[in-house]
């Protein structure tokens, strides 16, 4: 593989014809590198070949994300890009779209589309506020938001059937849903220039709007960063301890403890940010903004899906080869009609949010189904969810939704004029062209290794 | 003169295998498609132990006779039988539950999954409602190092990483891993080079000397020689010969799956044959 094979260890299978040596530089650019090393180094080297060969994973979106990061700080007036205050408010903006960027992957990874994202989420936060006014319907806020959420699965399984029953072009139909739904929108907002906004002196509207505007205490945010990190250490432990027990390939220790130490310092990170004063001299502002720890758990709960269920397994099948999944007994339309649904009803999540971030008030000048979407594919895209199915996991779509996020507000910044129009353009779609670039070149890249 | 016959016959069942009723009994299968016949009352026999290859011209009907059997087809008329019981195949999952796997020339892999998660989907194991990650894979590992298929790095590398040879061991590995007693491969050695196509033909060996009945469909002579211990020659939905593949040769097969009859004759029952010897 490398400079030196004799380093290379052979997994649980041995290693040595004809067939190893010609194939074994590809295919070892293909391996997750965690499964065919032992030693620190020997998965640093082997990561390494990943990246060269562009299956960097998250790479290149955490790259981006610092480039944009840096680049706007020094662009900015007074740089005030980095200001612990605009980060969180970059956090608050971006889980939006990190939500919809997560319902978008399930879907994408299916080989479709969802192009009616963006309103179908604006209706479900849309209808999760009505529900909630006082005086009208005064529903309690969880019946609201699953009210939001079901409504919005509906109308997901209804696109989805139509894809999956008819084999209409997911395109088409979402395209047709995008249009639909934008117009339904207004029409449930009650008119072109209604808005419907929380009364937060109301006890059960203002968890909704807690939701993004909600702070939990620094000290209570250490608590739960510890407990994540310890539990996310000792699974890890456990999990390499039980698979080298039943004579499995395990990733290094050294990794697992890299891994933890990343996580602890991104999360002290976000933590410390955070815990700095943002208010004002008259009131002081500090905490962690409720929607982290949702977005983490929106995170956890379809990564686990993906990851470590039938489902998500069939979702991946029927991406990468819909004919073998249909051999192997996988019911395409089930999983095709779900799985739009429950894109659908994560959106909804996502549109409540947007609704909660705007300080609990929805108008038809927050919310534009239309950017919403074209950001929402952009985000995924460029996390590293592919547009050909079968490729992506959850992370991409937030750490997307993050690059995006801090483009929009990066965007915002700038002295309003000639730059700031434009770029609020021009850069989201020269990140999404890059995304696209590196997605098609790494297939190719898959593609060759096949060598037949 | 009975006895004369009964002998022969008995010599062709010793070449069938171990004198037992076959695996696998084809009788009078019938298939049509609309207007178009596409078998005519043909019959097969697979038995245990033995690799049967299966020959003919393009639109001979050789994939809709592999399909009957898969469960992919139903047959119009005609009976199939397994280890010697009447069955109705009606889904590719009846034949999985009797033991009976296929594996297509596209193979059927999913190209972003890993090996481990090829040779399961469908039949994933589940633990705690999770997927049982490592007891699949540890199976996976001890079906591929019985079948000696040794020269992925890692059953955890994606199936889009692997040589053609390597997806075709795969697939093979898939398809017995289920406790399968009938194997039927369509076209295994179509698009691989010389060095993989020996190590599936050897692959095709195993299976055989680990007691399964194998179907092989191919147009290449030289590997049905190779490895066939019988042929069967289909020719536009009949089958105009069947038996052990001592009694052929490259000719005679060319003539059966061309013209339907060899030297201008038809095929002759293995009692003639022996007689004709």
């Amino acid at each position: 593989m490398t400079a030196d094979p004799g380093e290379t260890p052979a997994g649980t299978t041995g290693a040595g014809t004809a067939d190893l040596t010609l194939d074994a530089k590809v295919a070892a650019a293909d391996v997750p590198p965690e499964l065919t090393a032992q030693s620190l180094g020997q998965y640093l080297r082997a990561w390494w070949l990943r990246v060269r060969s562009g299956n960097s994973g998250v790479l290149p979106v955490v790259l981006a994300i610092v480039i944009v990061a840096v680049v706007f700080e020094i662009i900015t007036p007074e740089h005030a890009f980095l200001r612990p205050s605009n980060l969180v408010y970059i956090f608050g903006l971006s889980t939006v779209y990190m939500v919809l960027a997560i319902a978008e992957t399930v879907v994408l990874l299916l080989a479709e589309v969802d192009l009616s994202v963006g309103a179908v989420a604006l209706i479900g936060g849309v209808i999760a506020f009505k529900l909630v006014q006082q005086p009208g319907p005064d529903w309690p806020w969880w019946a609201a938001v699953l009210a939001a959420l079901a409504i919005c699965g509906g109308i997901g399984a209804l696109q989805g059937a139509l894809t999956a029953l008819l084999r209409i072009p997911s395109f088409v139909v979402t395209l047709a849903g995008f249009l639909l739904f934008s117009g339904i929108l207004v029409v449930i907002l009650g008119g072109a220039d209604s808005t419907v906004s929380l009364n937060t002196s109301v006890p059960n509207q203002n968890f909704i709007y807690d939701m993004v505007q909600g702070l939990i205490a620094p000290v209570v945010g250490w608590i739960i960063l510890a407990v994540v990190i310890v539990a996310a250490g000792t699974y890890q432990w456990l999990r390499s301890a039980a698979r080298r027990r039943r004579g499995l390939v395990a990733p290094p220790l050294g990794l697992t403890v890299i891994r933890i130490v990343l996580l602890a310092i991104v999360g002290a990170a976000v933590v410390i940010i955070c815990s700095v004063n943002r208010g004002n001299s008259l009131k002081s502002v500090t905490g962690i903004p409720w929607v982290i720890p949702i977005v983490l758990v929106v995170l956890g709960a379809w990564t686990l899906v993906l990851q470590r269920t039938r489902y998500g397994r069939y979702i991946y099948a029927i991406g990468g080869s819909p004919e073998a999944a249909r051999r192997a007994g996988i019911s395409l339309p089930a999983i095709r009609i779900s799985a739009f649904a429950l894109c659908s009803a994560t959106a909804a999540l996502g549109g409540i949010l947007l609704g909660s971030f705007f300080y609990g008030q929805y108008s038809t000048n927050t919310a534009d189904p239309g950017q919403l979407v074209l950001y929402t594919v952009a985000a995924a895209v460029i996390g590293g969810v592919s547009l050909f199915g079968g490729r992506g996991k959850a992370i991409h779509g937030v750490l997307g939704g993050l690059l995006i996020g801090g483009i929009a507000y990066g965007v915002s910044l700038l002295s309003l004029g000639s730059l700031s129009t434009p770029l609020q353009y021009i850069l989201p779609g020269g990140v999404l062209v890059t995304a696209v670039l590196i997605d098609v070149l790494s297939r190719r890249g898959a593609g060759s290794a096949t060598g037949v | 003169m009975t006895e004369v016959n009964e002998a022969p016959e008995g010599a062709s069942r010793g070449g069938d295998g171990d004198g037992a009723e076959p695996l696998l009994k084809l009788r009078g299968i019938d298939k049509h498609f609309g207007p178009v016949q596409a078998l005519y009352g043909v019959n097969l026999d697979l038995p245990a132990g033995q690799v049967t290859g299966l020959c003919g011209d393009n639109g001979a009907g050789k994939s809709v006779l592999t399909r009957c059997i898969a469960g992919a087809h139903q047959p119009d008329h005609g009976e199939i039988f397994f280890e010697g019981r009447p069955v109705h195949v009606r889904s590719t999952r009846d034949a999985s539950a009797l033991g009976i796997e296929t594996v297509y020339q596209d193979l059927a892999l999913a190209d972003n999954l890993d090996i481990v998660q090829n040779m399961f989907l469908g039949r994933e194991r589940l633990r705690y409602g999770l997927l049982d990650e490592d007891s699949m894979e540890l199976q996976a590992a001890e079906t591929l190092s019985t079948l000696r298929v040794t020269t992925v790095r890692s059953i955890r590398q994606p199936v889009a990483s692997l040589s053609g040879g390597q997806r075709q061991s795969v697939a093979v590995a898939k398809a017995v891993m289920w406790n399968s007693k009938l194997v039927l491969l369509d076209e295994p050695t179509a698009a691989l080079g010389v060095v993989q196509t020996r190590s599936v033909l050897d692959l095709i060996k195993r299976l055989r000397d680990r007691g399964l009945a194998v179907m092989v469909i191919s147009h290449n002579l030289n590997d049905v020689f190779e490895v066939a211990d019988r042929i069967a020659v289909l020719y536009l939905g009949r089958m105009v010969a069947e038996g052990p593949a001592a009694n052929f040769d490259r000719q005679s097969v060319v003539e059966y799956m061309t013209t339907g009859a060899a030297n201008g004759r038809p095929y002759e029952s293995a009692g003639s044959a022996s007689g004709k010897g």
